[in-house]
């Protein structure tokens, strides 16, 4: 293994994940559902909001507000900040940012925060002012959101590797197989393999299971020195190693792998651990193809076999491989820039032992990854961390 | 393999008409570089006068080198379709009233990917012709059709919503009593239109043509006076909901400028046929149409002017003349804009001198009657908005780009 | 005459005793106008522009405005309109005589040869003929001739061929006959024109226009209905537009005559 020329995350650690519960559509702000999350932060480390001095968000739907203006709005005194529009990607860089920073003395506790609303109109709205590239090049030809280019994505994965849709079903069904232990996910009903063959398509080869369901929700955690969390008599999680990176292989024709194959080995090296060492991982899955997509490029399989890791593996809770553990965005629903930290803060809980009805036996090593920004024909943004609990 | 158009029942009077839509319409400024290929039908790309980079979608700099320097260049049209997918529930009304709708991904020779719409003939992995469309909101959109041609093509129905075909539409020519009228009417009934209705003012006076006129199949003559307000209405309360393409072959041309004439009667009957014309015909006949942008088949699509190329810069030897079609330009952009909601084309045809006897002592190059029908058939079944015909028209739009001021004394010498 | 004559002709007017004819066509777009070489200045077609109607634009009330050229429809030509009257005083219609405009009409039916021959021109002696029958020709009088053209559809009305129009009117002879023999006050016809429409070839061109105009009289034309008018007996109000320097108006033309006549 090559050595990681990375700084460590020495003496910061992550603590507290708060999922506030979702909703399909709410009529409160996107403001309101940050405030819960910030409020489950305070109550849940046992601190007052004036002793959270960083903060960082993220949200598709906070209207005119980025963060400066929460800070007024709720009463927040920081002296660092952060708003981050990097949709799927936006967690695991707030983690990033965050940590460095109590790493360097600038701040002491870091809220990390996402929410979003679901009013009726909302998920219209975040389509029509998403990007240029997307307002110039694709809303025009009535794609009306993500599904036309990850089905243009899917439809290539398909037809180069092999894929079938039945082993994107495989994901999905063994999401919603995840999601039935948990109770705040807002898919329900068990799934079938063969109700998700049979579901109404969507945009081809995208069919109704392979579609998040947009809601509205929050999620958030702590960032904070090891010392500080030790005091408060935290649960807390150690960052082995995170990586980053946007608008990778912009030569590849149509997209098949994402910025974490340029970076992968370093995330390895950084956090001293293979593939093989992780107890579970956590996908960013807007669609299946790209969870498939992610086990390739963070290690588990070489490009072109995902379908064939796919169908080798169990990937419940309790299988082979635990993937998604909490149902994933899939099964649990997508709140916006929420949707980023669902994976993260479900990581978060798999190795502090909080997992409750999902928790994987013995957990205390995992990966939680993110990937987002369709700016115009692929994701643009990844990125992707190992957590440790304090076990491991 | 398409399957032809059938020719349109009766419209069911019981029935509600659906009303348009449009599909979403916001573009950055620098993404007109298409509106204005589109509109002529040209198919261009920034290419950074730098490094030689095409690039897409339209941006500030240039994504290989960072150079502003990106003007649109025309660009090669062809490319392999990367990927497909239809459509089934988009989520945009206009859209999903269209569904399944077919979209997809070129790699263009040149470099550049193009999420595109697909004619129906277009097949993953072969290779793809290019263009830029006008679509409902009148913006530039990307469309592939196959390479080779195939059986009814033009009948392909995403194709269809993105042109103007005058096959199984219904034409108003409005002036017959001219060879463009004539000829107009003859191409259209050529290029399959169901019914041609031909103004013609003042019947009382016989005209050249007239008994040809008559004797054709699906033609039908209409009194029309267009300088005369309540002869276009009471036109347009007869066949107002029956006109899917409008020509305005308006012909008033008169030479003389300001100081070789004396008072404004000729002035006035310029105005009067001109101008006045175009804002009776557009009164009476546009609400209509822009409601019916969406109603079949043989929905509302085009409104045409013949304008003189002069419109753009004044001819002084036909200076007043060259001043009513300037007039009539800029009133045909104030009706692009309003009929845009209703997704009806405004094609302006720029013609330079006709040959024809108002223009006779002008030397050639002119431009036939015939040529100018032909342009505009062509240009509704391509879906332009901004033709010039004839070498003189072409000349004039060139030496305009290149240096207007130089245009103004050249024509004034 | 004293006032009662005057209160016994309005009170007549008014039961019916006396008959009012209008000899006017309606004025509107659709009525074929005078058609001259493309290359003169054209006569402006009617054009009735509403302002408002009970509408947004006026609430309470209906109006338009109107263009129309001082030749279009039934009309009076004054001698200012043409070259031979131009310096006559009191030549255009706003200083024309009064008393010019309400005058008796002799009325003589040719409609049978225009039916026959649509350049058909009234001579002399058909104008002898019917004074024959109907006595001289008074001084003062209209001179009024009916060919029942106005009651053909437009296009035969004009009736436009490729040498021009084809319509009927007098010769030359009849026409200074008239003037300096008759002493007419002015001469009318039902059809676009005082002149025929092939005039242009007599000599001199337009003999109706030159001689009338040339000695200070009127033309009447687009006249209807003189059918249902008397050989004389009628009397016509033909009282033009005060047109600043005018030299013509469309105008309403009435003939009144006593009931039970025609």
């Amino acid at each position: 293994m090559q050595r990681s020329v990375r700084t460590p995350y020495d003496r910061v650690v992550m603590a507290v994940p708060v999922t506030i519960p979702y909703v399909r559509y709410s009529i409160e702000s996107a403001q309101w559902w940050i405030s819960r999350a910030l409020k489950a932060l305070v109550d849940g480390a046992g601190i007052t909001p004036r002793d959270i001095d960083g903060f960082c968000v993220s949200s598709f739907t906070a209207g005119l507000d980025s963060g400066i203006g929460l800070t007024q709005h709720f009463g927040l005194c920081v002296r660092w900040i952060d708003t981050i529009p990097l949709g799927g990607a936006s967690a695991i860089a707030a983690l990033r940012r965050a940590a460095r920073a109590v790493q360097a003395g600038d701040a002491r506790i870091v809220a990390c925060v996402a929410g979003d609303t679901n009013h009726v109109d909302s998920f219209r709205h975040t389509l029509e002012n998403f990007s240029r590239f997307n307002q110039d090049a694709v809303y025009p030809y009535g794609a009306g959101g993500a599904n036309a280019s990850f089905a243009l994505i899917a439809r290539n994965y398909m037809r180069t590797f092999g894929a079938r849709r039945e082993d994107f079903g495989k994901i999905a069904v063994a999401q919603r197989s995840n999601a039935l232990r948990n109770p705040h996910a807002l898919m329900k009903a068990p799934l079938t393999i063969e109700q998700y063959m049979s579901a109404r398509p969507i945009a081809d080869p995208l069919h109704l299971f392979d579609c998040v369901m947009p809601c509205a929700g929050a999620e958030a955690f702590l960032v904070m020195g090891e010392d500080i969390a030790a005091s408060l008599k935290l649960p807390a999680a150690r960052i082995l190693a995170t990586i980053e990176r946007h608008n990778a292989f912009g030569d590849d024709p149509v997209q098949v792998r994402g910025g974490w194959a340029m970076d992968i080995d370093e995330l390895y090296a950084m956090a001293g651990v293979q593939p093989d060492d992780l107890d579970f991982v956590e996908t960013y899955d807007d669609y299946p193809v790209i969870s498939m997509m992610q086990f390739e490029d963070l290690g588990f399989c070489k490009k072109g076999e995902g379908p064939d890791f796919v169908r080798q593996h169990d990937l419940t809770i309790d299988g082979t491989f635990p993937h998604n553990t909490s149902g994933g965005q899939l099964s649990v629903g997508q709140a916006g820039a929420g949707g980023a930290y669902l994976g993260v803060v479900e990581a978060l809980r798999q190795v502090l032992g909080l997992a409750g009805s999902t928790q994987v036996r013995n957990a205390r090593i995992g990966l939680a990854s993110g990937f987002g920004m369709i700016n115009y024909d692929r994701g643009l943004a990844s990125a992707a961390a190992i957590l440790a609990g304090s076990g491991a | 393999m398409i399957e032809p158009i059938a020719r349109p029942r009766r419209k069911n009077p019981l029935l509600r008409t659906r009303l348009p839509t449009s599909p979403p319409g916001a573009r950055s400024r620098a993404s007109h570089g298409f509106t204005r290929a589109a509109a002529e039908g040209r198919f261009m790309l920034q290419r950074c006068d730098a490094c030689g980079t095409f690039c897409y979608p339209a941006r500030d700099a240039c994504p290989a080198c960072l150079s502003a320097d990106l003007a649109f260049a025309d660009a090669p049209r062809r490319g392999t379709l990367l990927s497909e997918t239809t459509l089934h529930i988009p989520a945009d009304v206009h859209f999903r009233e269209r569904a399944p709708w077919r979209v997809g991904l070129v790699a263009l020779e040149c470099g550049p990917r193009l999420v595109t719409h697909l004619h129906a003939d277009c097949e993953e992995g072969m290779p793809v012709v290019m263009s830029f469309q006008l679509d409902k909101s009148g913006q530039a959109v990307a469309f592939a059709q196959p390479e080779r041609e195939t059986p009814n093509m033009t009948d392909d129905r995403q194709w269809r919503e993105m042109t103007a075909d005058p096959k199984f539409r219904r034409v108003l020519v409005t002036n017959g009593r001219s060879i463009v009228g004539q000829e107009m009417v003859a191409a259209l009934k050529a290029a399959g239109a169901s019914i041609v209705f031909v103004g013609i003012a003042e019947p009382w006076k016989p005209f050249r043509g007239e008994d040809a006129l008559r004797a054709q199949e699906g033609v039908e003559i209409v009194p029309l006076d267009v300088g005369d307000e309540k002869s276009v209405a009471d036109l347009a309360a007869d066949i107002g909901g029956k006109v899917d393409i409008l020509v305005n072959t308006t012909e008033h041309v008169r030479a003389g400028g300001l100081l070789d004439r004396q008072g404004t009667s000729v002035v006035r009957d310029e105005i009067d046929q001109s101008y006045l014309g175009f804002v009776h015909l557009a009164q009476a006949f546009g609400p209509a149409m822009r409601m019916r942008g969406s109603d079949g088949v043989n929905n509302a699509a085009a409104w045409v002017n013949i304008l003189s190329v002069y419109a753009l810069a004044n001819w002084p030897v036909f200076g007043a003349y060259s001043a009513s079609q300037a007039a009539c330009l800029s009133l045909s952009h104030c009706l692009r804009a309003e009929l845009r909601p209703g997704g009806v084309k405004v094609v302006n045809v720029f013609t330079g001198p006709l040959d024809i006897e108002w223009f006779q002592t002008v030397p050639p190059p002119k431009v036939a009657p015939r040529a100018v029908a032909t342009a505009i058939v062509s240009a509704l079944k391509r879906g332009l908005e901004d033709v010039f015909v004839g070498d003189v028209a072409e000349d004039i739009r060139r030496r305009l780009a290149a240096n207007p001021k130089a245009v103004e004394r050249e024509l004034g010498a | 005459m004293d006032s009662s004559g005057l209160m016994q002709f309005a009170g007549a007017v008014a039961s019916g005793a006396v008959r009012v004819v209008d000899l006017t066509f309606t004025l509107s777009p659709d009525f074929p106008v005078i058609v001259l070489p493309p290359e003169f200045g054209q006569a402006a077609p009617v054009r009735i522009q509403r302002i408002s109607q009970y509408d947004a634009a006026g609430p309470a009330w209906y109006w338009n405005n109107l263009t129309f050229g001082e030749h279009t429809g039934t009309h009076f030509d004054a001698p200012i309109h043409w070259f031979t009257g131009k310096d006559l005083p009191n030549n255009s219609v706003d200083t024309l005589p009064l008393r010019d405009m309400i005058a008796p009409a002799c009325v003589i039916d040719c409609s049978a040869q225009a039916a026959k021959d649509p350049d058909f021109l009234l001579s002399i002696p058909v104008v002898e003929a019917w004074e024959k029958s109907h006595g001289r020709i008074p001084p003062r009088h209209w001179v009024l001739l009916r060919t029942d053209w106005s009651k053909k559809g437009w296009r035969d009305y004009a009736n436009l061929k490729d040498d021009g129009a084809h319509t009927p009117g007098p010769d030359a002879a009849v026409m200074r006959w008239l003037v300096e023999e008759r002493g007419v006050i002015g001469f009318g016809t039902e059809t676009i024109g005082t002149d025929a429409g092939q005039a242009g070839h007599l000599d001199p061109p337009y003999p109706a226009h030159h001689f009338l105009h040339g000695s200070g009289r009127y033309g009447l034309q687009c006249l209807c209905n003189l059918d249902q008018l008397p050989p004389t007996g009628a009397v016509i109000v033909a009282a033009p537009l005060k047109i600043q320097n005018g030299s013509g108006s469309p105008l309403r033309v009435l003939a009144l005559l006593p009931a039970g006549q025609a």
